[in-house]
């Protein structure tokens, strides 16, 4: 068995920003997709939830594009949730401005932001800020290297072969809690999860499809390599991303996630040659043991705890807001997360 | 009039001096290799892994990931393998040694999906199906195309014991039909059935963004959509 939490399971959601749309399916501003983000993260933080995760994509049906800027402007409107990046594209970013910009939004937070750096699950930023995808192992590699490395104190000294060396400057503001968590964000690969436990840091898994119980083996690997690697305690532990959604109703849930799902498969048949979506396909995927954690809050609870079983993981963060899922559908599924989905999920691990 | 043969006609052609397959190598530990290994142990093979990164990670990674086979170094675990499959990154495809693969038969289980992985100029510069350009590169070798075009969980989920109804089949291209064959006794074990396409051309008609790559048939189904993606016309 894996080692509890005293805290027990940490719940939030983590979003691309959402651009709704009109009746006719054309997509409305991004602005106004920005503006709904910050209000979820208010409200989640207002219901009580653990951690908000934004970003980062580049499309206009995804335009959360800068987590810092986000987490900054939530920093300051928010009382207690955890606000990170989810993930941030290391390689494609620098990372004293990305260390810079969370660090400045953790001293408004009062030391609540956190970084999660990875590869993400898309690659426009690589044209966008001129770098080629080719290159991506070794400017992820080296980017994390530095951004670990200016989190380990005031002055930093590196030198790699992605960008110019630093030699002893300072780079502020200091996190409140001394360093910020950076966890490393993966689609669950075992090569990267290795790599997450030899670099001693917490993994966050993002489960998007198949079972997600199979994700316990990683776990595993994660947690064996990190004991090997000689890295022990509070930093070494597992979150999981997946797709979910919370009604009233199992059947409310279902409903109202299909058509966005659908939207964003469409999306992907273009951009990506995906399957075209089919709607039986889909609700298998919202029953255990696959991996949408869209229903009522019973259902939503039962099977985190049954994915704890498996993972061990702290915290568990849902993606919500896809396709033009309309607004108040997120709002809600945020306030049944907090207030309904929470309290069960704390009532379930405490009879573990 | 259609050229396209189940391959068990093959298979019983060359059944005689085709050794069968005992041990097998996978080169690539990321979701696919992995993938493949446990299914290849699974269907009771000897199985070999080798990844990128520092020995101790393989074998660790093997034992938790892939428990039940051996960890070696590419050089090693395709020495005595009777089938290599391929598994790495495409981008990466020519990090592995083609000498050390010369005589082989080696499955080509990559895709080139430019949209996720960025474009790679060998397949950019060629219009080859990606197989054939990864042929030329592993010249010594008797590359089969298949593998590619099953998601990596379904490949464990969707096996099926030989004969039963429906089960779902994968498409296999190869310029060596005796290859083509030795594949094919492999995937019946994994759990399923095949057909034979034709040439590693024919390859093309089961790469990303086609049907057969999106989709998950029977024999008779991926048969006829083979036919239609290979010969439109008929």
């Amino acid at each position: 068995m894996h080692e509890a939490s005293p805290l027990g399971m940490e719940l939030g959601v983590y979003s691309f920003g959402d651009t709704q749309r009109n009746a006719d399916g054309t997509l409305r501003a991004t602005a106004e997709a920005i503006a709904n983000l910050h209000e979820a993260i208010v409200l989640a933080d207002a219901v009580g939830l653990d951690y908000f995760g934004v970003g980062e994509h580049h499309t206009v049906d995804m335009p959360a594009s800068s987590p810092g800027a986000m987490v900054a402007a939530a920093a300051g409107a928010t009382q207690q949730i955890r606000l990170g990046s989810s993930v941030t594209v290391l390689s494609t970013d620098d990372p004293v401005r990305v260390f810079q910009q969370f660090a400045t939004a953790d001293a408004i937070s009062g030391g609540r932001v956190e970084i999660t750096a990875g590869r993400g699950s898309s690659v426009e930023s690589y044209p966008l800020f001129g770098y080629e995808l080719s290159d991506h192992d070794q400017l992820y590699a080296e980017k994390l290297d530095l951004l670990m490395t200016l989190n380990s104190g005031e002055r930093t000294s590196w030198c790699g072969s992605v960008r110019s060396g630093i030699d002893d400057l300072v780079v502020v503001p200091r996190p409140v809690q001394g360093s910020l968590p950076i966890w490393l964000g993966t689609g669950g690969s075992a090569p990267s999860t290795v790599r997450a436990g030899r670099l001693g840091l917490p993994v966050s898994y993002g489960i998007i499809g198949g079972i997600p119980a199979r994700f316990g083996r990683l776990a595993d690997l994660y947690r064996a390599t990190a004991q090997r690697s000689g890295h022990h305690g509070p930093n070494i532990k597992v979150s999981a991303g997946t797709f979910g959604l919370i009604a009233p109703t199992k059947k409310d849930a279902v409903d109202r996630f299909y058509p966005g799902w659908r939207n964003l498969q469409l999306l992907m048949t273009q951009r990506r040659h995906w399957p075209e979506p089919e709607r039986a396909r889909y609700e298998e995927q919202t029953h255990a043991p696959f991996a949408y954690y869209v229903g009522d809050p019973d259902d939503v609870a039962e099977r985190i705890i049954d994915l704890y079983r498996h993972l061990g993981h702290m915290r568990h963060f849902f993606q919500m807001d896809l396709g033009g899922l309309p607004h108040e559908h997120f709002l809600e599924a945020i306030t049944l997360l907090g207030t309904e989905v929470k309290p069960r999920v704390q009532r379930l691990i405490d009879r573990l | 009039m259609a050229e396209l043969r189940r391959l068990e006609l093959v298979s019983s052609t060359h059944e005689k001096q085709e050794s069968v397959v005992q041990t097998i190598a996978v080169l690539g530990v990321g979701r696919v290799g992995s993938a493949v290994a446990r299914t290849a142990l699974a269907a009771g093979y000897d199985t070999r892994v080798a990844g990128s990164g520092a020995a101790e990670d393989i074998e660790l990674l093997a034992e938790i990931v892939i428990p039940g086979a051996r960890a070696m170094t590419a050089t090693d675990a395709v020495s005595d393998a009777d089938l290599v499959v391929v598994a790495v990154p495409l981008s990466k495809y020519r990090s592995v040694d083609a000498s050390m693969l010369a005589g082989k038969t080696v499955v080509d289980a990559m895709n080139y999906w430019p949209p996720v992985d960025g474009q790679i100029a060998d397949f950019e510069e060629d219009i080859a199906s990606t197989s054939e350009v990864v042929s030329r590169y592993f010249s010594g070798s008797r590359v089969v195309k298949t593998l590619n075009h099953i998601g990596y969980h379904e490949l464990e989920d969707d096996g099926a014991p030989s004969g039963t109804a429906g089960r779902r089949a994968l498409a296999i291209a190869s310029d060596d039909e005796a290859a083509a064959a030795a594949v094919q006794d492999v995937l019946d074990r994994f759990g399923f059935d095949t057909v034979y396409a034709g040439p590693l051309a024919t390859g093309r008609a089961f790469e990303p963004g086609t049907a057969i790559f999106n989709g998950a048939f029977s024999q008779n189904d991926l048969l006829r959509e083979l036919e239609l993606n290979l010969h439109p016309t008929h």
